[in-house]
């Protein structure tokens, strides 16, 4: 009797302790459950369909091993987008690169009004590609914006149509897509700057340095961590880039715009191609994967203690 | 942000401090042109455009421009305006802002308060889910829309964006929640505090930055996509960016250069006056999503 007693209270202490211990795996496994499912599954079945025959609807009843690929990698519009992609995100990264670390270095001079400037640099990234991609496509057109304006205002010759030029409408979509997101590659490097040690570039004074060696040969080299986030952010919003094409060009004129985000949905749901659409996504993540997973091992790792 | 990191400049001459400065203005004339283009030419009779110069101010004053893009421009086939469709994007952003955020939080609690054997693994795999393409996943989740019966519907696209925000909302709570000292979660649960009552009473009262950072993150990620918006939603649900984008590019009739730049700063509204009112928290979001660990 007197062990029963005893022994009832501990009995319900561990059931509680018990459920305490697995409450917060509970709470968890939705969340978990789902990007199971919604991410690494759909993934999945999205490989799968890259290897079956499917056109219109999935089908999973012909499977027709690489060919999708093959067809995918001799298609004239894949490789355009490849070579759409390439001259994107070079020009894209670089000149973000440059304009940002340059704004950065800049506003980093005690300059007066900075905190009205910062902003100003920095708002477009608020904006939907879709406005950015409406306000440029306007801007840049022949008929409307810039060359019309420059005709009003007594400027006959000049000429600037390169929205309407096949083998130039891809840089207008490079100059807005600049223009999105140069400031938010300025304010990555202006924290960076900002977190540099004072010490060390007090002794490079002391020592007769001028500001340009000091930032060219301390400053700028201390921010190889902000070149390579800002890498990766700028190379994975490249190659993900659809929403400006869509609101600027819509791949036009012709093909010449075509990126292989367009591609993927373009054959998928316009051409009934769903095997070659599964393939090109399959290849964007991969491209995809291929920058984020190193990087992602580096930042991880090094936080392990 | 706001400390000048060094004395590098100062000793700049003054031809040097007027090259910086004029640098610095033909950024901000670079930044705003498009954005002043916009607000200009909408406040022009459509003439007034097509003949004059797009830089210049409006010699007529209206805003009939930007009623008829609120309420009355053809979209598709129906000449409604872009009122439903904003209507549209708010019933969809709020539940799912709120909804994603909570779960973050939820998660960033267990992964940094209530370690598991494979904790580090489960959180890699969420972080990863935040950088695929999405065209990966939008056959399938075409496919389970259907299935449960939520295509083209606000609900479907409430799901669709919850579950793809979760990665990120999930980063956020962790990232902020590892800097919480453990000491003070042993300390109550010693006391007696449960797993919710923890979360409620310590750790939530503590999070009010966190979650501004957040909801601001999702808001705009939401507001502003397009790749789900034009992939999911039917008529009755289809958000203000697809909407825009259809206004814009439709094919038919004499294109109303004012009613687009109108409605292009109609769908940018709710984003810019978020970034306006709480900028500091808008960047910081931008920061934590780019700078990982």
């Amino acid at each position: 009797m007197a062990d029963a007693t005893m022994t009832a209270p501990g009995a319900v202490t561990t059931a509680k302790t018990t459920l305490q211990d697995l409450l917060p795996k509970i709470v968890l496994a939705p969340s978990f459950a789902i990007i199971l499912v919604f991410v690494y599954g759909f993934i999945i079945f999205t490989g799968f369909l890259s290897f079956s025959g499917s056109k219109l609807l999935p089908d999973f009843s012909t499977w027709v091993g690489f060919e999708n690929y093959v067809r995918l990698f001799r298609h004239p519009n894949w490789i355009v987008s490849l070579q759409n992609l390439a001259i994107f995100s070079v020009l894209y990264i670089v000149i973000c690169s440059v304009i940002g670390l340059g704004l950065a270095i800049l506003l980093d001079q005690k300059i007066r009004g900075e905190g009205f400037l910062r902003p100003i640099y920095l708002y477009p990234m608020a904006l939907s590609f879709i406005v950015t991609g409406v306000a440029w496509k306007w801007f840049l057109d022949p008929g409307i914006g810039l060359e019309h304006a420059m005709h009003q205002i007594g400027w006959e010759s000049f000429s600037f149509r390169w929205i309407k030029d096949r083998d130039f409408a891809i840089y207008t979509i490079v100059i807005a897509a600049i223009w999105q997101s140069s400031g938010f590659v300025m304010a990555m490097f202006l924290a960076g700057l900002r977190g540099v040690d004072n010490e060390i570039i007090k002794a490079a004074q002391i020592d007769g340095a001028s500001t340009f060696m000091i930032y060219r040969r301390i400053i700028i080299p201390l921010m190889r961590p902000v070149f390579l986030s800002a890498f990766v952010v700028l190379a994975h919003l490249a190659i993900k880039s659809y929403d400006l094409v869509v609101a600027m060009t819509d791949g036009g004129p012709g093909t010449s715009t075509w990126t292989p985000a367009l591609f993927m949905t373009k054959f998928t749901f316009g051409r009934n191609e769903m095997g070659m659409g599964a393939a090109s996504a399959m290849v964007m993540m991969m491209m995809i994967f291929a920058i984020i997973v190193p990087y992602l091992y580096s930042e991880l790792g090094g936080h392990k203690k | 942000m706001s400390r000048p990191s060094a004395d590098v400049a100062t000793r700049n001459g003054v031809f040097a401090r007027a090259f910086i400065y004029a640098v610095l203005i033909l950024f901000v004339v670079y930044y705003l042109l498009p954005l002043y283009v916009m607000l200009v030419n909408s406040l022009k009779p459509l003439d007034e455009i097509r003949k004059g110069n797009m830089l210049a101010l409006p010699h007529v004053w209206t805003i009939a421009p930007w009623l008829e893009a609120w309420s009355t421009a053809q979209i598709g086939v129906q000449p409604i305006g872009l009122k439903p469709y904003f209507l549209n994007s708010i019933m969809m952003v709020v539940p799912a802002v709120a909804i994603s955020t909570l779960l973050g939080a939820l998660n960033g609690y267990v992964l940094t308060k209530w370690r598991f054997r494979g904790d580090n693994v489960v959180f890699g795999m969420m972080l990863l889910a935040c950088f695929i393409p999405f065209q990966i996943v939008l056959i399938p989740a075409a496919r389970i829309l259907g299935l449960l019966g939520l295509a083209g519907s606000v609900p479907g696209l409430i799901l669709i964006h919850t579950v793809y925000g979760l990665g990120f909302t999930t980063l956020f709570f962790r990232n902020y929640y590892e800097a919480f000292p453990t000491e003070l979660i042993r300390a109550a649960q010693i006391d007696g505090a449960s797993f919710f009552q923890i979360f409620r009473r310590i750790l939530l009262p503590s999070s009010g930055p966190i979650i501004v950072v957040t909801v601001i993150w999702q808001f705009t990620n939401i507001w502003n996509d397009f790749l789900f918006g034009s992939s999911f939603s039917s008529f009755d649900s289809i958000p203000i960016t697809v909407a825009l984008n259809n206004l814009v590019n439709s094919s038919t009739g004499v294109k109303a250069y004012n009613v687009h730049f109108a409605g292009a700063i109609l769908a940018a509204l709710p984003t810019l006056i978020v970034y306006i009112v709480s900028g500091r928290y808008f960047v910081r979001g931008l920061m934590a999503g780019a700078v990982k660990g």
